[in-house]
C-alpha cells in the first residue's frame, strides 16, 4: 500500500531523474521494438508463406533463440563491444545504442517465431483463394499480412513488452549509469540492492503504468487505422 | 561430486590447520564431535566484500564443523544487508558503514555494534595514472586531483558501504553525476564497477580484496594505498530479539563469539596471504 502511494507521489512530483529514466526506457524500447519488427516481420512472413529446403531446421533454430536468456545475449554483445573486442573501437559500450543492439538480438527471434506461426495458420485459406484468383506472389504476401493484422499487432506489443521488462542484457551492456543508461528495470534492481524495497516496488508500479499506457495508445491507433 | 570433495578437503585442511595451532591448555572438548543445536540455521546478512572476497567461505566450514550450526549467507550492499535484517530476515549482520550501523542500533534493531576487523580501501586507476594520483597525501587529495583533471571516475552509486565511504572522502562538495560528466554513477556492485573502470580507463575506489581477486582481468593498477581516510572497519551486530521475533539468538551469539575467538582471529589474520601474497583483513585490538 505504501508503495502505491509512493508510486503516485513520485509520478506527480515529476522528479527530473525519474522522467529522464522513463525517457531512456521509452527511447530504448521504441527503437529495439521497431528494428526487431522491421527485421523480424518480413522474415516471419517469408517463413510463414513459403516452403523451402531447411525450413524445419530454421524454425527449430528460431524457436531455440526465442528462449535465449537475456544475460547470454548481453554477454555476447558485451564481448563484441568490449574495449579489446572486435567492435571495441566504436566506443559503444555503456550507451543506449548498444542496449538496443542487445535487445534486437534478443527480440528479433521472438518476432520471427510468433509472426511466422501466426501467418502460417492464417494464410492457408488466403493463399488458396488468392491462387484461385490468380494473384501474384507479392500480392499474396501483402494479403496474408493484412489478414493477420491483429495477431501481428500482438506480436509487436509482445516485442515491446519484452523490451521494456528486460533487465539482464541491458544491465550488462548499459552498465546502469545514472543520467545515461539507467532504465526502469535497472533502477528497480538498484533500489532493491540498496534495500529500499518499497521504493523499488513503487518504480515497478510506474513501469506497469507506462506499459499499460503504451498498449492502450497502440491499440487506439490501430483501431483508428482499421476504421479508415 | 567434485565440488563436494573439494569442500570436504577444504574442511579437513582448515581443521588440521586449526588443530596444529590449538593450545594444549584449552578445554578437551574441542576434538569431540558436536551435537547439532536445536535451531541449527543462522541467517547472516552481509556485504559482498566479505563474502565474494572468499573470507566467509574460508571461515565458515571451521565454525560449522565445530558447532554444528549451518550459516546461510545472504550478501548484498550494506544498505540492503541492513534492510533485510530490519525486515526480520537475518539473525546477525556483518557490515561496514558506521553511520548506518549506529542508526540500526538506535532504532532498536541491533543489540550491540562490535567492530572487530578492518582493511583499507584503495584507489585504482589507469596504469599511466593521468591524474597523477600516485603519491597523494590521502584519498581526499587524490580525489581533488581527479576532479581538477576531470579524469573519469566510477562511483558505486548504490548506497553500499563503499559508496558511503567514497562520499565521506569527497566531503561537503561531492561531484554531481548530472553536471559533472567525468563522474559516473554506475549503481552496480564492486565487480561490475571495476570492470567498467577498466573498460573506460577510469579511477575507482574499491576494497582491496575485490580488486586483488579480479586483478588479472582488469587493466588497472592500485594508484593509492592506505591513506589515513581510507580505513574500512567491519562490525558484527546481533539482531535484537526484543524488536523482531523468530530470531535464532543463540545461533547469532555463538557465531559472534566464535568470530571474536582466537581461532577465528588467527584464520582471519592469515587470509589472503596464500592467494594474493598479502593479508586482506587486520583485526582490531581487543
Amino acid at each position: 500500500m505504501e508503495s502505491f502511494k509512493q508510486a503516485f507521489e513520485l509520478l506527480f512530483s515529476l522528479d527530473k531523474e525519474l522522467l529522464q529514466i522513463i525517457g531512456v526506457t521509452l527511447r530504448m524500447s521504441f527503437f529495439s521494438t521497431t528494428i526487431s519488427c522491421l527485421i523480424g516481420l518480413p522474415l516471419g512472413a517469408l517463413i510463414g508463406t513459403k516452403n523451402f529446403r531447411g525450413k524445419r531446421f530454421i524454425k527449430k533454430l528460431i524457436h531455440t533463440l526465442m528462449g535465449l536468456p537475456p544475460v547470454v545475449a548481453g554477454l555476447f554483445v558485451y564481448i563484441l563491444f568490449t574495449h579489446y573486442g572486435p567492435f571495441g573501437s566504436l566506443n559503444l559500450l555503456f550507451t543506449v545504442e548498444v542496449m538496443i543492439i542487445a535487445q534486437v538480438i534478443l527480440i528479433t527471434p521472438v518476432v520471427i517465431g510468433l509472426s511466422s506461426s501466426f501467418i502460417e495458420s492464417a494464410s492457408k485459406p488466403v493463399i488458396e483463394t488468392a491462387r484461385g484468383l490468380g494473384l501474384s506472389r507479392s500480392k499474396i504476401v501483402g494479403l496474408c499480412l493484412s489478414e493477420g493484422r491483429s495477431s501481428l499487432f500482438s506480436v509487436v506489443l509482445n516485442a515491446f513488452g519484452r523490451s521494456i521488462a528486460e533487465v539482464g542484457a541491458v544491465s550488462i551492456v548499459g552498465g546502469n549509469i545514472q543520467w545515461k543508461t539507467r532504465v526502469m528495470t535497472t533502477a528497480i534492481m538498484l533500489e532493491t540492492n540498496k534495500g529500499k524495497f518499497s521504493f523499488a516496488l513503487a518504480l515497478g508500479i510506474i513501469l506497469l503504468l507506462i506499459a499499460f499506457v503504451v498498449n492502450a495508445l497502440a491499440s487506439f491507433i490501430v483501431k483508428e487505422n482499421a476504421d479508415d | 561430486m567434485k565440488k563436494v570433495l573439494a569442500i570436504l578437503l577444504a574442511v579437513v585442511f582448515v581443521l588440521s590447520l586449526a588443530a596444529c595451532g590449538a593450545k594444549p591448555v584449552e578445554e578437551p572438548s574441542t576434538e569431540a564431535p558436536v551435537s547439532t543445536p536445536e535451531n541449527a540455521v543462522i541467517r547472516l546478512s552481509t556485504t559482498t566484500s566479505v563474502n565474494d572476497s572468499g573470507l566467509l567461505p574460508y571461515l565458515l566450514p571451521t565454525f560449522e564443523a565445530k558447532t554444528g550450526y549451518k550459516v546461510e549467507v545472504q550478501s548484498a550492499g550494506t544498505g540492503a544487508a541492513i534492510q533485510k535484517a530490519k525486515d526480520g530476515n537475518a539473525d546477525v549482520i556483518l557490515v561496514h558503514a558506521k553511520a548506518s550501523e549506529e542508526e540500526f542500533i538506535n532504532e532498536g534493531y541491533g543489540v550491540e555494534r562490535i567492530p572487530f576487523m578492518y582493511n583499507f580501501f584503495v584507489i585504482v586507476g589507469p596504469k599511466d595514472d593521468p591524474a597523477g594520483v600516485n603519491g597523494s597525501e590521502n584519498a581526499n587529495a587524490a580525489f581533488e586531483k581527479i576532479r581538477s583533471s576531470e579524469s573519469k571516475f566510477i562511483s558505486r552509486g548504490d548506497e553500499s558501504g563503499t559508496h558511503k565511504a567514497e562520499l565521506k572522502i569527497w566531503g561537503e562538495n561531492a561531484p554531481d553525476a548530472e553536471k559533472d560528466s567525468w563522474y559516473i554513477s554506475a549503481g552496480q556492485g564492486m565487480g561490475a564497477c571495476l570492470t567498467m573502470a577498466s573498460e573506460q580507463q577510469a579511477y575507482c575506489l574499491t576494497d582491496k580484496a575485490t580488486f586483488l581477486s579480479m586483478k588479472d582481468e582488469l587493466n588497472l593498477d592500485i594508484v593509492l594505498n592506505e591513506g589515513d581516510d581510507m580505513k574500512n572497519t567491519y562490525s558484527l551486530i546481533a539482531v535484537n530479539p526484543e524488536k523482531i521475533d523468530g530470531l535464532n539468538t543463540d545461533g547469532a551469539k555463538a557465531f559472534i563469539d566464535w568470530m571474536l575467538s582466537d581461532e577465528a582471529s588467527e584464520l582471519i589474520a592469515k587470509y589472503g596471504e596464500e592467494e594474493f601474497g598479502v593479508a586482506l583483513f587486520t583485526l582490531l585490538e581487543k
